[in-house]
């Protein structure tokens, strides 16, 4: 009878708990790190290497959540997940944010019943072929064979693109990147179409990467950042305010290098950023305290940026390897679209 | 004694001349028939040519010794072994750290051990060992692993990978299927209609879906039917999936042996006044048990077979984990990938083929006139 | 609670007898720490306890169906989401590599899992024809007295059983791509048939108006010969005259379409396939990622399906073999007449489960892109987000295609049974 008990009283507390809504903050403050849900192998923005020690430009945002959320940019487990799972496993909670050069478009904001924090790279789709099939350009691909991801955007504006422009192709999608690329190889396809950055990174796996070309077309935007569930207003602040923070610092900037010694800054952004407290010759302090407004420490952005880096650093430590300029990804000062929005 | 009985055994005669050797071997079971030598003479060829392509590109044009891929991605070369011998450790610890691998060898040891005193008849202490490989060391086995006790730092379980977490999850879900399976098999053959209603609806449906599909539910959609924050690890919910797909399978095994005892050992235990628990744990279950050990050791081929779908939600098991190395540019090659299956084939196989041996073996040494 | 004695706990209406005095059975044995008055009476009879323990399990189930669907139904409110399936009406936008039916991206999300079940359909129903074939093949193959046939079997089976199919289906993958020319090198087949890394492009036939003809002669040819087969058992039974049944109804079954046709003044549009470009145009295509799964699917299965067979045949008694020859019956007519009828009984309810496996099994099509029913979902709920609808779906479906397989060999399995007098 104890046990009938006791499960009736769990069965009451967790009804009980389905209705209050726990917010992922205080579940994340709990358990002590932050679930993220990565790319399972995408040199330059998820991929383990042998060690499992996982490195990339939506990883290390992840880490940057973990250092301004948990105050230790080690305190993230990523869950690496195929295109198909990644929504699924955010909306059933299966991962506190989704960190996996995800597409934001309108239909994920709202039936997905997601929301976008905001733009960490913006990308567009471009198409690779074997230079021996002397194609120049996209025009030409009429009839072609597409090799790509499957539970992506780029089945999508694959779709439109050829509609379009009034040409005919096959579609033939794979679950992961390296069966696409796998089949793109023994042939199986024409072309191969992803996020730009995408085929740059696959192309370093090509057995031969000098007979492979990108094409100048770039068929689609693809604004990828990091994503969260709707209905939890304070997470997606958090969220969208550590991209921001990142951004800022790099305007600033302030990087993980001189973090330190920018804190002595008299630059009135700079303190709002780092929270500085200022002390006025009057003897009275003024607080700076940001972090206060989302739930966390002063040292949220502080954090943040000693333990991974501003934008740029970030950027450059992941994708200069692939040769990826800034491009579009440049600060709005420098002809890109980077542009944060103020802290204050 | 009588004078006609022979005392002394006759000298054995030679067998007739062609009766023995390789000509009556090829008479008799090789060129018996007009068909039957065309069949074979074809099979041979094809087969000479499958062993000899297979040789020849692993062996021949294979490739031994080089720093990186480029030997491998020339033009005719065969199979890439260097990438194998780069990846060997991974394939076995995963991302398990370096300093903590004796603990995953200490598991492997002390499992290879007590599995060895299960399986040869000869070893005694049978019920001992059973109980501690079923009971005890899982538990210590996990403790080791994740560490957290003693002073063992704790290793995530994203960090295990390979064959570990291919052993963890067959031998986990068999463990735990067993008695699962014990119950709903009796469930299902149980007088009361309700519960053997259930058990049958519960057994036919998780037979009539495919385990990929199982898994995706176990893995991304599990925390949508909890209360918020409850969400287990993944490595656990692909066990969990996997030990209820596999117990559906144990209890129709199960129910098998059950229906092979016949009545009159349940009615005899009966007349003795035991009860139904009682006949069941110590009358009828031995017996069925026993009847069922090779159709239990074919379920956990397949089971072990079947965690490589693990690789589908993105859990890095020996096919995940051989599968990233392919993600690595310093190897990806046009004969990585082709390697690196072949390698897998041969792991799984080792393991496969002993374990359907090991089942033959016992099937014979308890085939031992329990038929009627 | 330890005063019960074993004979009350008895069980399964075995010892309701010893129950109608439970006070006397217990002064009897003068066990009486705990004695159960009027009031715990109930929990010792064995129809009641059954009846409370089912009552309990319901109760407990009820509970749990309950708790789940109001957490999912809490959660769904907190992603602003409702359970329905309207959304199978909106357009799915992305297409398929290979369809049965009429499918592009402007169809929608129903059609898309729709084309995906007819895929699941098509390489189940192919697979398990030919993993039976295969399978009977091998199986004997295996028991022949022919030393190099039957080792190469027993290779065959144990190399093949003892990899996991996944990892199967990626290696034939591997190998059906790799031998294949480009499409501009295509294998070419008197101009109709080309064969290159695109599949296997072949020519389609178009029907026109009064094809429905051919259709009916067919199905008069299928229903004649079946009275005609009939007949003439009935006949040979009689007379003990067999009449070359096989001979007569198949060249009747196969020309009676084509006379249908003639008939109805052959409206047949024939569309071969033609280079164009990147690709074929025209005809229709089995695209490599079919034939990789159909031939993992049936070269795995079919080791499993002879080793059933080969147990079968076995298990069917020497003597019948014996008794078969003595009455002038070839080797192979003791095969067909004699062993395999009995063999079958052994045979087919393993051989449904194999059918089940190789229809559950296809859903790894996901791995190579085979655009099957699991491929078909996965998109869909990746594009609707709507996940507990979409698999529900696949769920129920794969549920309904194993039961109908279920039920179908069941009933032929009924056929097949031994009917004792």
């Amino acid at each position: 009878m104890k046990f009938l008990k006791s499960l009736i009283m769990a069965s009451v507390f967790g009804l009980g708990a389905a209705a209050a809504n726990a917010a992922t903050l205080d579940d994340v403050k709990a358990k002590g790190f932050i679930q993220c849900g990565s790319n399972p192998g995408l040199i330059g923005f998820g991929v383990p290497d042998d060690q499992g020690n996982w490195t990339g430009f939506d990883v290390d945002f992840c880490r940057a959540l973990a250092a301004a959320v948990l105050g230790d940019a080690t305190k993230v487990k990523f869950s690496p997940l195929n295109a198909k799972e990644r929504f699924t496993a955010l909306q059933s909670g299966a991962v506190d944010v989704l960190s996996r050069n995800s597409t934001w478009t309108m239909s994920r904001d709202t039936t997905l019943g997601l929301t976008f924090a905001g733009i960490t790279y913006y990308d567009g789709q471009g198409f690779m072929v074997p230079t021996k099939l002397n194609v120049k350009s996209a025009t030409e691909l009429n009839g072609a064979s597409v090799c790509v991801q499957t539970g992506t955007t780029t089945e999508l504006n694959l779709s439109d693109y050829f509609k379009a422009s009034k040409m005919e192709y096959k579609v033939v999608a794979f679950e992961k990147n390296e069966e696409v690329l796998k089949a793109y190889q023994e042939g199986r396809c024409d072309v191969y179409s992803t996020d730009q950055s995408g085929l740059y990174a696959e192309r370093l796996k090509l057995a031969n990467a000098a007979e492979h070309m990108v094409l100048p077309e770039i068929i689609s935007k693809e604004p990828l950042g990091p994503v969260v569930r709707q209905s939890d207003a304070q997470w997606f602040a958090i969220v969208k305010w550590v991209h921001n923070a990142m951004l800022t610092a790099e305007e600033l900037g302030v990087t993980s290098k001189n973090v330190d010694e920018m804190k002595a800054s008299t630059n009135p952004e700079i303190q709002r950023l780092l929270s500085v407290k200022v002390k006025n010759p009057d003897g009275t302090e003024a607080d700076n305290d940001f972090g206060k407004g989302l739930g966390l420490g002063p040292d949220w952005a502080y954090n943040a940026i000693k333990q991974v880096g501003n934008y740029a650093e970030v950027f450059d430590k992941n994708l200069a390897q692939l040769n990826i300029a800034r491009g579009k990804n440049a600060l709005w000062s420098q002809g890109g679209l980077q542009y944060a929005a103020p802290i204050r | 004694m009588v004078g006609y009985v022979r005392t002394v055994d006759a000298p054995l005669l030679a067998h007739p001349a062609g009766e023995v050797g390789m000509n009556h071997f090829l008479r008799e079971r090789v060129f018996n028939t007009v068909l039957g030598s065309v069949l074979a003479a074809c099979i041979a060829i094809l087969l000479t040519w499958i062993a000899w392509t297979l040789f020849d590109w692993a062996v021949i044009r294979g490739v031994w010794t080089a720093p990186d891929r480029e030997l491998c991605n020339a033009e005719g070369a065969g199979a890439c072994w260097p990438f194998i011998k780069a990846r060997a450790a991974q394939w076995v610890y995963g991302f398990y750290p370096q300093v903590e691998r004796w603990r995953v060898d200490l598991v492997y040891l002390i499992g290879a051990l007590s599995l060895t005193g299960l399986m040869v008849p000869a070893i005694p202490l049978k019920i001992w060992n059973a109980a501690f490989f079923f009971l005890i060391y899982p538990v210590a086995a996990f403790f080791l692993l994740f560490g957290g006790w003693f002073g063992l730092p704790i290793v995530e379980t994203e960090q295990w990978g390979g064959l570990l977490v291919t052993l963890v999850l067959s031998v986990t879900a068999i463990v735990v299927s067993a008695p699962l399976g014990i119950l709903l098999a009796l469930g299902r053959r149980s007088n009361m209609p309700i519960v053997s209603l259930l058990s049958t609806i519960f057994i036919e449906t998780v037979r009539g879906v495919p385990l990929v599909l199982v898994l995706f539910m176990a893995a991304n959609m599990f925390p949508l039917f909890m209360p918020p924050g409850v969400n287990p690890d993944k490595l656990l919910k692909a066990i969990v999936g996997t030990a209820l797909f596999a117990s559906a399978y144990m209890a129709e095994i199960i129910r098998g042996g059950l229906q092979a005892i016949p009545k009159g050992q349940y009615e005899g235990a009966q007349a003795m006044g035991l009860s139904y628990w009682k006949t069941m744990g110590l009358i009828v279950m031995p017996q069925a048990l026993k009847v069922v050990i090779p159709s239990i050791v074919n379920n956990f081929i397949s089971l072990f077979k079947d965690t490589s779908l693990v690789t589908v939600v993105g859990l890095f098991d020996l096919l995940g984990i051989v599968q990233t190395g392919f993600n690595d540019p310093k190897w990806a090659s046009a004969q990585t990938a082709n390697t690196g299956y072949f390698a897998l084939a041969l792991i799984y196989w080792v393991f496969c083929f002993a374990m359907s041996r090991y089942s033959m073996f016992i099937e014979r040494k308890l085939n031992t006139g329990h038929k009627r | 609670m330890k005063s019960f004695t074993p004979r009350q706990f008895s069980g399964r209406g075995r010892g309701r007898a010893l129950h109608q005095d439970p006070m006397t059975d217990q002064s009897d044995k003068g066990i009486s720490s705990a004695p159960h008055g009027i009031g715990t009476d109930f929990l010792y009879n064995p129809k009641l306890r059954g009846i409370l323990s089912q009552v309990i399990v319901l109760v407990l189930l009820a509970w749990g169906l309950y708790w789940i669907v109001a957490n999912t139904q809490a959660n769904l409110v907190k992603l602003n989401q409702n359970f329905g399936f309207d959304f199978l009406g909106k357009a799915a936008g992305f297409d398929l590599s290979t369809s049965l039916i009429e499918y592009s991206s402007n169809s929608n999300f129903g059609r898309a899992i729709l084309a995906g079940f007819y895929n699941t359909a098509l390489v189940s129903v192919v697979g398990i024809i030919f993993a039976t074939i295969l399978g009977f093949i091998v199986g004997i193959m295996r028991l022949s007295k022919n030393w190099v046939i039957s080792s190469a079997a027993t290779i065959y089976i144990e190399i093949v059983r003892n990899v996991p199919l996944l990892l199967q289906i990626f290696i034939w993958y591997a190998l059906v791509l790799k031998p294949l020319p480009g499409v501009k090198q295509a294998f070419n087949i008197s101009d109709t048939v080309f064969v290159s890394n695109r599949g296997i492009t072949a020519p389609h036939a178009t029907f026109g108006d009064g094809a429905w003809l051919a259709l009916a002669l067919l199905a008069a040819g299928l229903v004649g010969t079946w009275i005609f087969r009939r007949w003439s058992r009935k006949k040979q039974e009689l007379t003990g005259q067999i009449l070359p049944v096989w001979w007569i109804s198949i060249p009747i079954i196969i020309a009676a379409p084509f006379i249908g046709l003639l008939l109805a003044g052959w409206p047949v549009t024939w569309s071969y396939p033609e280079l164009a470009g990147f690709n074929f145009k025209g005809g229709m295509t089995l695209v490599p990622e079919f034939i990789a799964l159909f031939l993992a699917l049936v070269i795995y299965t079919a080791t499993f399906i002879a080793e059933i067979v080969r147990s079968g045949i076995i298990a069917v008694s020497h003597g019948q073999t014996e008794a078969s020859q003595a009455l002038g019956l070839d080797n192979g007519k003791t095969l067909r007449l004699v062993v395999i009828p009995q063999a079958m009984r052994i045979i087919i309810p393993p051989l449904t489960s194999q059918y089940l496996n190789l229809t559950k099994n296809s859903s790894l099509a996901v791995a190579i892109g085979y655009p099957d029913l699991m491929y078909a979902a996965g998109t869909v709920n990746n594009q609707s987000g709507k996940a507990i609808e979409v698999y529900s779906i696949a769920l129920i479906v794969y549920l309904t295609t194993s039961l109908v397989t279920s039920l179908f060999m069941n009933w032929f399995n009924s056929r097949m049974k031994l009917v004792e007098r």
